[in-house]
């Protein structure tokens, strides 16, 4: 494989939906490299489904530019490309298949006038593991399926891009994590970039290569599921991508004196900073000589094999995951021991912590 | 689609505005010219018009009977609503076929069936040497009135009655009230919007009848309307009766307003609401046989049998005469139903799928076009074409564009709740694969809303096989409809000529009641594209 080069440049796209209205999407600016799939991430209301109906040519961005495959679609005062030019596929949460139309002329909706349209629609049905079903309606078939054939109605035509619009929601926990891995390899497959908004981020970091979190119509933080995860930068972030502990530490260098004693930091600082642990990074120590114990267990919950501990210091409670041999009970001194330094937070106020 | 007040415009721009701009031209235009003709006299020749004690009369009459028409619909509505719904009797659905049968007699067959079969040459004289007394004035166009709108009373409170949520009741007996209590401070104060909203319908019919009040001799505005215009053509005064009549319906309007603006019926709270409620009539069961045949007799019994009494004896000789009375029906009704169709789709399109767009005020047009009478609707469209294009006066032309705006309102409905049952979202998947804002609409939405296109059709055309005031003040000189026909021979008590053109109203009318009926019972489609599971 070459040099991947950006196949999506989005920059300073600002949009509301009426001038009454504060903006909903504000300043977003990102690249998406050809066959990557994307994620954007954020809690509902937050403008990333707002930001995909402006990349499909739904609505217009009140300002700012979307240049797709070196074609600018969307200028603030330039030309606007209409919905149907764009070549950029689209599927919806609700499936939107066309109820009067079968299975396959939903599917062949996009090749008219395509000379090999029903050899096509055959293949793809195949290749979606929806052979036979050809000559179905839409209200004849499950869930799930409906969900591959309008998978499969926006692959039909070959878009270079395909943008995802919460389209494992309306699935079954069980069935949502099967389709979502069968879907993103028929996209490579088909070398198919993809844009994927969510606002489930067990869906976001197991499906994407990249992974931008929203937050009031901006994008707070961009990268890989691992690097999003375990060096978050700010306090919202750190919490949207999973359980974890936010607390006020006082640094000096690379070391910080939090509740329970002193971390080591994932970057050098200096004065009351946040800093973010994940439950999982934290171990418990039972009372014995020579141990101070700050903590006492005031929740315990069993979760089969692991056990999450609540663990009060003075004001503050701290999350604590460990595997399942653990003894301690509520009502126990423990000490909390950490096992990986604690992420240095940006100076936001994590004004939704509780 | 996180946030689900999110809306999209699709179609836009001259495919909406060309259609709403000829509704509100072709109800505004003639309402300024009404106006324009009114004012277009000396101010004396005004006061004097006005002051005239004969218009303290006719709107004496005409709230009369308003008043009586909605007490006797009340009187007969509400008890066969409640034992269509709650009655511990059998034959619960013989009672809602006879709450609903009589809006296939319209008022003016009524009025023709009360005539023809009342005094010394009446049908009762005639069969059975009984001679009652002729049936005219106030007490005729009462009966006749409240014989056919009785039924939308009756569809309002038992859509409501069967909508209640019965274990409100029950929670009102588990506190404490009587059976007697439950009803009058639980089920009433739930009724009330029903009830209103039927009562608007009614008193809205009532002033804008023309057919009854005219064969009845009973001077209400309408009936002076035409008289004025058609016997003493005094053109002045019968604008200024169309504009009082207008102030009349316009100060209903917002009576009624004012009245639903104060009631709130709760939402139902969370868990599933029980509908099956209990039967009951109370003590005074036995009433309600006598009751039924007394309403039966009046709106079913009785006016079939004269229909069909008159029709055996004016039969022989009337085909050719009815054939061209077909003829001109069709010739207006097949081409009324098209326009309002047409009309109607991007305007319920709009108000579908623009519901925060100006573009809603469209649809407020089209109820006004319902509301406003016929007959003044008819005098301003007369006045607005003199002036404006004299060509197009007394042309077929001309009333298929009055009555497809008149009936615009009730082709939404059907047109209406199609498009609700359609996803935005398949239209823009239709989009995204390749289609301009047109061809989505055409190729995605269309074919999904036919059924509600095909209702409306009909019931336009059904109602434009009935219509008489439009058609009477607008047709082109010897046009001949059923209607007209019906209205004419009766006004010359020529009963026999007129009978075979009433059944044959009745049929199409009754043809319309079953479509209504269909409608009214099945319910609202799971979305389309909602997965079986």
């Amino acid at each position: 494989m070459t040099t991947p080069a950006p196949i999506l440049v989005v920059s300073g796209i600002h949009r509301r939906h009426s001038a009454s209205l504060p903006a909903v999407v504000r300043d977003l600016s990102f690249t998406v490299d050809e066959g990557e799939m994307f994620a954007l991430l954020g809690p509902s209301g937050c403008g990333k489904t707002s930001f995909l109906r402006v990349l499909a040519g739904f609505d217009a961005p009140d300002a700012g530019t979307i240049t797709y495959r070196g074609r600018v679609l969307n200028a603030h005062d330039g030309p606007n490309i209409p919905i149907e030019q764009r070549g950029i596929g689209f599927v919806f949460q609700n499936h939107a298949l066309f109820p009067h139309l079968t299975v396959a002329e939903n599917v062949g909706f996009g090749l008219r006038g395509e000379p090999d349209r029903d050899a096509n629609v055959e293949t793809l049905l195949h290749s979606m593991g929806l052979s036979g079903l050809g000559g179905r309606y839409p209200h004849e078939l499950s869930g799930g399926q409906q969900q591959r054939v309008a998978i499969a109605r926006s692959v039909a035509p070959r878009p270079s891009l395909i943008l995802l619009d919460e389209p494992f929601s309306n699935l079954d926990a069980r069935l949502r994590h099967e389709t979502r891995t069968e879907i993103r390899n028929i996209l490579r497959q088909f070398g198919i970039t993809a844009i994927l908004v969510t606002h489930d981020q067990e869906e976001a970091l197991s499906f994407a290569d990249r992974v931008a979190v929203m937050k009031d119509g901006r994008i707070l933080q961009i990268g890989a599921p691992e690097v999003m995860y375990h060096t978050p930068r700010t306090p919202f972030v750190a919490r949207f991508l999973g359980l974890t502990n936010v607390v006020l530490a006082e640094a000096s260098g690379t070391t910080a004196q939090v509740p329970f004693g002193t971390v080591r930091l994932s970057e050098p600082a200096s004065g009351p900073t946040w800093v973010s642990l994940r439950p999982e990074h934290l171990s418990l120590e039972a009372e014995a000589p020579g141990v101070a114990c700050h903590g006492t267990i005031v929740r315990r919950e069993f979760k089969g094999h692991d056990i999450t501990f609540t663990v009060r210091l003075g004001t503050s409670d701290i999350l604590v995951h460990t595997d399942n041999r653990l003894s301690q009970r509520v009502g126990d001194h423990v000490r909390v021991v950490p096992l990986e330094p604690a992420v240095v937070l940006q100076d936001e106020l994590p004004v939704d912590c509780p | 689609m996180g946030s689900a007040g999110i809306r999209y415009r699709l179609v836009r721009g001259w495919p909406i505005w060309v259609p709403g701009l000829i509704v509100v031209a072709g109800i505004a235009i003639p309402l300024v010219y009404l106006f324009i003709r009114a004012v277009d006299a000396d101010f004396t020749e005004l006061a004097g018009l006005l002051v005239r004690p004969r218009n303290l009369v006719l709107l004496g009459n005409t709230l009369m009977l308003a008043v009586g028409v909605l007490a006797t619909s009340t009187l007969v509505a509400f008890p066969l609503a409640w034992l269509a719904t709650r009655g511990n009797m059998h034959g619960r659905r013989f009672i809602t076929l006879l709450g609903v049968l009589p809006l296939s007699i319209p008022g003016y067959v009524m009025a023709y069936v009360l005539l023809a079969a009342t005094g010394r040459f009446g049908a009762s004289a005639l069969l059975l040497g009984i001679e009652i007394p002729r049936l005219s004035g106030y007490t005729g166009a009462l009966i006749a009135l409240s014989t056919y709108t009785f039924p939308y009373l009756f569809l309002n409170l038992r859509s409501a009655l069967t909508g209640l949520d019965v274990s409100l009741e029950e929670s009102a007996r588990s506190l404490g009230l009587s059976g007697r209590d439950v009803f009058l401070r639980v089920i009433l104060p739930q009724l009330k919007p029903a009830y209103w909203a039927g009562s608007l319908l009614i008193v809205l019919h009532v002033l804008g009848d023309f057919g009854v009040v005219s064969l009845m001799r009973f001077e209400t505005f309408s009936y002076a309307i035409y008289l004025q215009y058609a016997g003493a053509f005094d053109r002045l005064y019968a604008a200024w009766l169309a504009i009082m009549l207008l102030l009349l319906t316009g100060s209903m309007l917002l009576v009624e307003a004012r009245v639903l603006r104060n009631t709130h019926v709760a939402g139902r709270g969370p868990g599933s609401a029980r509908t099956r409620p209990a039967k009951t009539t109370g003590g005074w069961g036995w009433l309600a046989w006598p009751f039924l045949g007394v309403v039966a007799g009046v709106s079913v019994v009785l006016p079939l049998t004269t229909l069909g009494f008159w029709a055996m004896r004016g039969l022989s000789n009337a085909t050719p005469a009815l054939l061209e009375s077909v003829a001109g029906s069709l010739s207006a009704s097949l081409p009324t139903a098209l326009l309002t169709v047409v009309l109607a789709i991007p305007i319920a399109y709009a108000s579908v799928r623009m519901p925060r767009s100006p573009l809603r005020v469209l649809e407020r047009f089209a109820y006004m076009g319902y509301a406003i009478p016929p007959l003044a609707l008819a005098l301003a469209v007369i006045f607005a074409s003199l002036a404006l294009f004299p060509a197009l006066y007394q042309t077929l032309g001309l009333l298929v564009f009055v009555c497809a705006i008149h009936f615009l309102a009730e082709a939404l409905g059907p047109i209406r709740s199609a498009f609700m049952q359609t996803n935005p979202a398949v239209e823009e998947s239709a989009r995204v694969l390749g289609r301009t804002p047109l061809r989505a609409f055409m190729e995605a939405v269309l074919p999904v809303v036919r059924p509600g296109i095909v209702a409306s059709l009909a019931f336009v055309f059904l109602s434009m096989m009935k219509e008489l005031p439009l058609t009477f003040l607008l047709s082109p000189v010897g046009f001949r409809t059923l209607a007209l026909n019906v209205w004419s021979h009766t006004n010359e008590a020529l009963y026999a000529q007129a009978a075979p053109h009433a059944l044959l109203i009745v049929l199409f009318s009754a043809i319309f009641v079953g479509l209504l009926l269909r409608r009214e019972s099945r319910r609202p489609l799971p979305h389309p594209t909602a997965p079986v599971t």
